[in-house]
């Protein structure tokens, strides 16, 4: 196991008072807690390592095994429960002279200088909703053109989930219940699934429709035409006017993406025409090309 | 017909170990909303998240009410911002070449 400094963490000395530890810890807390952080998977991870610090540096007992033992101060502690029970075992006669038990001292000092054990909240018993987990799904653009099962295994559960089609880049979707387990009989946590839709085809995406540039030759954006361009859901025919410009536009209803949790709703597919410009031109065109200017200069 | 699922804050108060004038004064704070009906009072079953994460971070940093109000308004902002970046990004992608 890699050694963990717990004082790094939380950026005290090891000479550091209880309070100061105490401080210490808020101020981090404060800083990294997950609720004031949502989505954010490094403080999220952060405030585990300082909340683990916090229990160990936090507590006496658990600071001085930390401090005599490092890293394997945990393994200390049947070293610890011996030393413990025969140290009980020699006090046990003494407290019983005096008339007070552990607690009793507890709620004496407490008496005296009015010592508040509620408001450190512990012994509280509040049902707390589990741990949220957050998750990445990767999925190509045409995994999200239709809808989908994936399984997906979370903390050795299997998860069946369905990927409606449309989802967007970015998009977060929250699964109730699957999260980290309550504690004290609350409610389990969420597991939220971030999809990121990768985009390696030909169209653009902006929202629901998709965009694409054509390539069109000259004399078909003269003369018309007719023409196949690609769609999502195969290739289809399109009627080209004569005298279409260079980047001038036409809308394929219904040709675009899917709209989310709409079923049987599509968005558009915008076409853009690119001209391209005859090239490596024959005699022949070029005598034709001439006739056409001296034409059109009349 | 659609139903909205109402819990008793009494219940509610059992459930997380807090006390009443606690979601009085979170009610009072506008944090929450109470419904009284025939004289009970009901919270929202969508405002348990929100309290769930009010209850943490009172317990858990110490924030109290006026603080967690701001809070809950900056992350307010701040989603609405994230959310804004995300719709941004998928824009310039759009008009990014390849």
């Amino acid at each position: 196991m890699e050694f963990i400094d717990y004082y790094k963490i939380l950026g005290i000395s090891k000479t550091a008072t209880e309070t100061e530890v105490k401080a210490a810890y808020r101020k981090l807390a404060r800083k990294y807690h997950p609720d004031l952080n949502p989505g954010n998977k490094d403080a999220e991870s952060k405030f585990k390592e300082i909340n683990e610090a916090n229990e160990v540096l936090g507590n006496l007992e658990n600071r001085k095994k930390y401090d005599k033992y490092g890293k394997d101060w945990k393994h200390g502690e049947e070293y610890e429960k011996a030393n413990r029970q025969q140290q009980q075992q020699r006090t046990s006669n003494k407290t019983s002279q005096s008339g007070f038990s552990n607690e009793e001292y507890t709620d004496f000092f407490e008496s005296m200088f009015g010592g508040d054990r509620s408001s450190n909240n512990q012994g509280r018993s509040t049902k707390f909703k589990g741990q949220d987990y957050n998750a990445e799904l990767n999925l190509d653009l045409k995994d999200v053109y239709t809808t989908q099962t994936q399984i997906l295994t979370v903390n050795g559960a299997k998860i069946r989930l369905t990927i409606p089609a449309g989802v967007e880049n970015g998009q977060v979707i929250r699964i109730k219940g699957k999260g980290g387990l309550g504690s004290n009989g609350g409610p389990n946590g969420d597991l939220f699934i971030q999809f990121n839709v990768n985009n390696l085809t030909q169209f653009k995406r902006e929202g629901n429709n998709l965009h694409q540039y054509v390539d069109l030759d000259l004399y078909t954006s003269i003369l018309g035409g007719e023409i196949t361009v690609d769609t999502f859901n195969g290739k289809v025919k399109l009627q080209i006017k004569p005298e279409t410009k260079n980047e001038s536009k036409a809308k394929l209803k219904g040709k675009g993406f899917p709209v989310y949790k709409q079923e049987g709703q599509f968005g558009d597919m915008i076409i853009t025409y690119h001209i391209t410009m005859p090239t490596n031109l024959s005699e022949k065109e070029k005598e034709l090309f001439v006739e056409l200017q001296k034409i059109s200069a009349k | 017909m659609k139903t909205e699922p109402l819990i008793s804050t009494q219940i509610l108060c059992s459930q997380y170990n807090i006390e009443i004038s606690f979601v009085d004064a979170l009610n009072k704070m506008g944090l929450i909303h109470i419904e009284v009906i025939e004289q009970n009072q009901f919270v929202r079953e969508d405002q348990i998240s929100n309290i769930e994460k009010i209850i943490r971070l009172h317990t858990e940093l110490n924030l109290n009410l006026e603080g967690i109000d701001i809070v809950f308004n900056l992350l307010e902002k701040e989603q609405a911002l994230r959310n804004e970046l995300n719709i941004l990004k998928n824009k310039l992608r759009l008009y990014e070449h390849d």
